[in-house]
């Protein structure tokens, strides 16, 4: 019975399948064939198992599920004539893998077929196996493998060899037995075997340190021999690939070489002469020869130092930088990366090669130039690569504009000599490809910009002038409205010209027109709009002539659909029309923004690069804190009234600021307050708490060591006791969260403790029969995560047994129980129950707790149910 | 290890060859090939050959109507999986005279013969194009 030349119904199975039209049509076919394949396998046919097992082979790889015919590769296997067999198993090794039960079962076969004598047969077990066993089977099949391994025929020795492979790395325990037979597979002289050989001891040194010194130790010279009589071999027509012999080998001997010399001078050293002639010796002109040369550059990159080889390496990668063919280009690119952590200067040279491929039509050569044009930014070189590439962001595809403006702001960051060369390249970075900055890379900007005094009519200028032709990109819009929010006098003043500058003619119109074009434009979202709205009170406070039109234009989104523009809208309305006197008071100046926090909350962020720069985070000097920082406490509270203004001095709010022991310096905290923060918060994005925080936070008390208005704070930060001291850090950090919800914890209890702030325990709920306390804590170093201790009491004279307590909260807050103390309640209050919940908020300082509670229990042999709802949380949770 | 997967795939889309040599299940494989597929197709001829997805590269070639495409680890060489890759095609050519897609289609179980006895488990087993091709021709001539 000849199974192939059966393969006319095959045919005729692919022919239909091919012959449909549609998909339906296709799946019809196939699930034709697949019932009668079943029908077949029900009947146990033993003539055409083979062809339907090739027809399910094919089903299977057009993707159809084809468990059913699992049971059919079994059999096949254990037939005798070998067609079946090898059918069976390829059948094995495409539709199970080795996760299947059905596996195991096909173990007793592979036994019987590796202890034949036919070497076709012993062959195809080991490739099954090699493929697909499981932990279990390469167990059982160890030594069977074991003895194959010195077969008399090299086919089957090479097979074994792979299946070692495998083996090893399912049960890496059974690498010592294998350590020996390994090393003597070296010393093949057919290529198969070799080639295989030179790839399980590859695999050993990974997975076994014993076997990596063994190998150290006795087969290096082996091996360095073997490769130079494979370099110097004449023409071998077998294994001759484009003039060279067997360049797969060649390959694998050097990957080996890697791995043995990685580390090790001694190998290293052996190595070293061979390494040499390989690199100058290969052909380049044919990809064979290309290949050969890389595996060697990274061979020589990762052995112990040498530099005559070092050089010799980078100098092989500059030729294929240069040459036309993109492959062999982006496999240079790829090496370089890993050139530039030994020798950045060699990489240097290259650099306006490089700086070419990031320009190169090919996206993947693209990708790979950026990221090394990245890792070779140093403070000489930052300007003119800076401005190469924003030059190319202008022309660059928009898949690609993201990648590169993220590298390019990250670039200028970290490396930029002075502010205003830093705000020059930002600005145009901004004004090309601003809808793809992240957010914290322009809030970092604005802390720049405020912590340049000096530079702010010429950014605001710039700006400006900016909008005026990229008016498109959103962040550029948010950016220089917020300037000329702050800065506007300076605008239309002309203040603080530079020399470069040149005088432009602003007016205060002009000025609104940017902003009112901000808001009314479609595509704004309501960031943007938000921060125009506020914009403009600032400049309603600092062009007084505008103030009408200012208020026409505020007043117009007071109709608006979203609720934040509205909120926003009438207050600012309000205040215009009411509140004249403290008006200016509010909007003075934002006082300087610490760098050190924020650069702290970035540096986990930002893409770690090679090059030692890490200290140069920007030498920008540290804004001084003003002393009128009353204004900061103002700009919080937005719209309370004259009345409130705190009379302490303006040490007190540093104080507050840094969250030591707040005074009950507020009253009437209201929502909207709580919104004037929401402004600053939106506009810093201080709305997560950040995780470094506590280290930061000591840096920014730190860093205001030198600042004599701040050292009154220290004072009395050093006052209090040594707890308390410590507490303070801790404490900072949750409420310098809770000071921008607007004074949040309740300030009737400052107790410094190392819980941090603490809030008035609450009565839940109280019925006739039960009452429930409520007692919180945080952790300190988490804000957001409440702990409460429910305290159940029995009022009624009966015993309740029973008891459960359920609670539920709404989405933005996750709940979670522990178990309670017990759930028998005596009477009268006798005793209680303790239960403790944790409650997360997700959205911490902007939406408070609230919790719905269901209450069974049975008294008197009834059961009762209480419910409620707990809307007293203290606010601040 | 080395060698994740080899494809052979036409110009349509539809895949000719499927070897896999990491599990994956059959929900994976559609999507998988899918997305590769798509991406290779509409790169041009100038552009490099290699292809980054995921975590792992995918080594392509064109031969004719057919695309050839094998997925590598990181670490692999990828000249030397083109090289493969050609090697490959010349075994075939050898076996079938003048392969072609339909010859590929036809006579599946022997092309996966073939890639069988060249890579095993992700390795590279054998490179010489006889010692690949004799035990298929013995199986031709008992047959």
């Amino acid at each position: 019975m000849n199974p192939f030349s059966a393969g006319t119904r095959l045919r005729d199975m692919i022919r239909a399948i091919r012959a449909c039209k549609t998909a339906a049509e296709e799946r019809a076919v196939v699930r034709k064939e697949c019932a009668s394949i079943r029908a077949a396998i029900s009947e146990d046919d033993p003539d055409y198992r083979h062809r339907n097992l090739a027809k399910l082979m094919f089903i299977h790889m057009l993707g159809y599920p084809t468990h059913f015919g699992q049971m059919e590769c079994l059999k096949l296997i254990a037939s005798p004539g070998f067609p079946e067999k090898r059918i069976g198993y390829l059948g094995l090794m495409l539709l199970l893998d080795e996760r299947q039960e059905v596996l195991m079962l096909v173990t007793n076969s592979i036994k019987q077929d590796l202890n034949q004598t036919n070497q076709y047969i012993v062959g195809l077990a080991l490739c099954a196996l090699g493929n697909i066993c499981s932990a279990e089977m390469a167990r059982d099949l160890a030594p069977e493998v074991e003895r194959l391994l010195q077969f008399r025929d090299p086919n089957v020795r090479k097979k074994a060899a792979l299946c070692t492979i495998r083996i090893i790395k399912k049960v890496p325990d059974l690498a010592e037995n294998f350590i020996n037979p390994a090393a003597a597979l070296l010393k093949e002289k057919h290529h198969g075997v070799l080639l295989t050989g030179v790839q399980l001891c590859t695999e050993i040194c990974k997975v076994s340190t014993e076997a990596l010194e063994h190998l150290r130790k006795k087969c290096i010279i082996g091996l360095v021999k073997v490769l130079r009589d494979l370099t110097n071999s004449p023409y071998a027509p077998e294994y001759d690939i484009s003039g060279i012999a067997d360049p797969f080998l060649h390959i694998r001997l050097l990957r080996l070489f890697h791995v043995l010399g990685q580390g090790d001078a001694d190998a290293s050293d052996t190595m070293s002469d061979i390494l040499a002639q390989v690199a100058t010796k290969t052909e380049t002109n044919k990809n064979a020869g290309n290949a050969i040369l890389y595996e060697c550059v990274a061979t020589i990159l990762s052995v112990e130092d040498n530099s005559g080889l070092r050089v010799l390496a980078v100098n092989i990668l500059g030729r294929f930088l240069s040459s036309r063919d993109n492959n062999i280009r982006y496999v240079a690119l790829n090496m370089l990366m890993r050139a530039i952590a030994l020798d950045s200067q060699a990489v240097q040279r290259h650099r306006a090669t490089i700086l070419e491929c990031v320009k190169d039509p090919d996206a993947s050569i693209r990708k790979r130039a950026l990221e090394l044009v990245y890792l070779l930014v140093n403070e000489s070189n930052v300007k003119p690569l800076t401005k190469e590439l924003v030059d190319y962001l202008e022309v660059s595809d928009p898949e690609f504009k993201g990648d590169l403006t993220a590298k390019i702001c990250s670039i200028v960051e970290k490396f930029s000599p002075e502010k205003i060369w830093y705000i020059d390249q930002m600005v145009k970075v901004l004004s090309q490809a601003g809808n793809y900055v992240k957010d914290e890379v322009w809030h970092a900007l604005i802390i720049v910009i405020t912590n340049a005094p000096n530079l702010h009519g010429y950014t605001v200028r710039a700006l400006y002038k900016a909008v005026q032709t990229a008016g498109g990109q959103e962040t550029l819009v948010r950016v220089a409205v917020w300037c000329i929010g702050e800065y506007g006098e300076m605008l239309v003043g002309n203040s603080g010209m530079l020399d470069v500058e040149e005088r432009i003619n602003v007016t205060e119109a002009d000025a609104v027109d940017v902003i009112e074009t901000g808001i009314r434009c479609h595509s704004s979202d309501l960031t943007t709009r938000a921060m125009c709205l506020i914009a403009l009170l600032k400049l309603s406070s600092r062009y007084p002539s505008c103030t009408k039109r200012i208020n026409d234009i505020i007043l117009q989104q007071k109709g608006s659909l979203v609720l934040e523009l509205q909120q926003r809208a009438i207050e600012f309305n309000s205040i215009i029309e009411r509140h004249e006197k403290i008006r200016s008071a509010l909007v003075e100046r934002m006082p300087v923004l610490d760098e050190a926090t924020y650069s702290g909350r970035r540096a986990g962020s930002m893409p770690a690069a090679v090059s030692t720069s890490q200290g140069a985070l920007p030498k920008m000097p540290n804004g001084v804190a003003k002393p009128a920082s009353a204004a900061l406490v103002d700009l919080l509270d937005l719209s309370s009234d004259a009345d409130q203004a705190p009379s302490s001095s303006g040490g007190d709010y540093l104080q507050d600021l840094l969250g030591v022991d707040l005074s009950p310096a507020s009253q009437g905290i209201n929502q909207t307050e709580k919104r004037g923060a929401d402004v600053l918060l939106d506009l810093l994005s201080i709305g997560a708490p950040p995780a470094q925080s506590s280290s930061s936070m000591l840096d920014m008390l730190s860093s205001g060591q030198d600042n004599k208005s701040a050292l009154g704070m220290f004072d009395n930060l050093a006052s209090p006791s040594a707890p308390s001291a410590q507490a303070s850090s801790p404490v900072a950090s949750s409420s310098m969260m809770d000071l921008l919800d607007g004074f949040g914890p309740s300030p009737s209890v400052p107790v410094a403790e190392t819980n941090g702030p603490t809030y008035p325990s609450i009565v839940a709920f109280e019925s006739s029969s039960l009452k429930i306390t409520y007692k919180f804590s945080k952790e300190p170093e988490n804000p957001q995560t409440t702990i409460i201790e429910a305290e159940f009491v029995n009022k009624s004279p009966d015993i309740y047994s029973n008891f459960v307590f359920q609670a539920a909260v709404p989405k933005f807050l996750q709940l979670h129980m522990d178990p309670a103390s017990g759930n028998t309640l005596p009477a009268s209050g006798n005793g209680s129950i303790t239960q403790k919940l944790r409650v997360s908020n997700s959205q911490h300082g902007k939406k408070y707790l609230v919790m719905r509670m269901r209450i069974s229990y049975k008294a008197n042999d009834k059961d009762v149910l209480e419910e409620g709802q707990v809307n007293n949380f203290p606010r601040g949770l | 290890m080395g060698i994740r997967f080899v494809l052979m795939v036409n110009k349509q889309g539809q895949t000719r060859l499927a070897q896999y040599y990491e599990y994956l299940n059959l929900e994976e494989r559609r999507t998988l090939e899918g997305e590769i597929v798509r991406k290779c197709l509409a790169r041009t001829e100038q552009q490099c050959s290699f292809v980054e997805h995921r975590n792992y590269k995918v080594v392509y070639r064109r031969y004719a109507s057919l695309f050839f495409l094998v997925g590598v680890d990181n670490e692999e060489n990828e000249l030397a999986i083109l090289e493969f890759i050609h090697l490959l095609v010349e075994t075939m050519d050898r076996h079938f005279g003048n392969v072609c897609e339909l010859d590929i289609m036809f006579h599946l179980e022997k092309a996966h013969f073939m890639l069988e006895e060249m890579v095993m488990n992700g390795c590279i087993v054998e490179t010489s194009k006889s010692n690949i091709l004799s035990p298929i021709q013995l199986m031709d001539k008992a047959s």
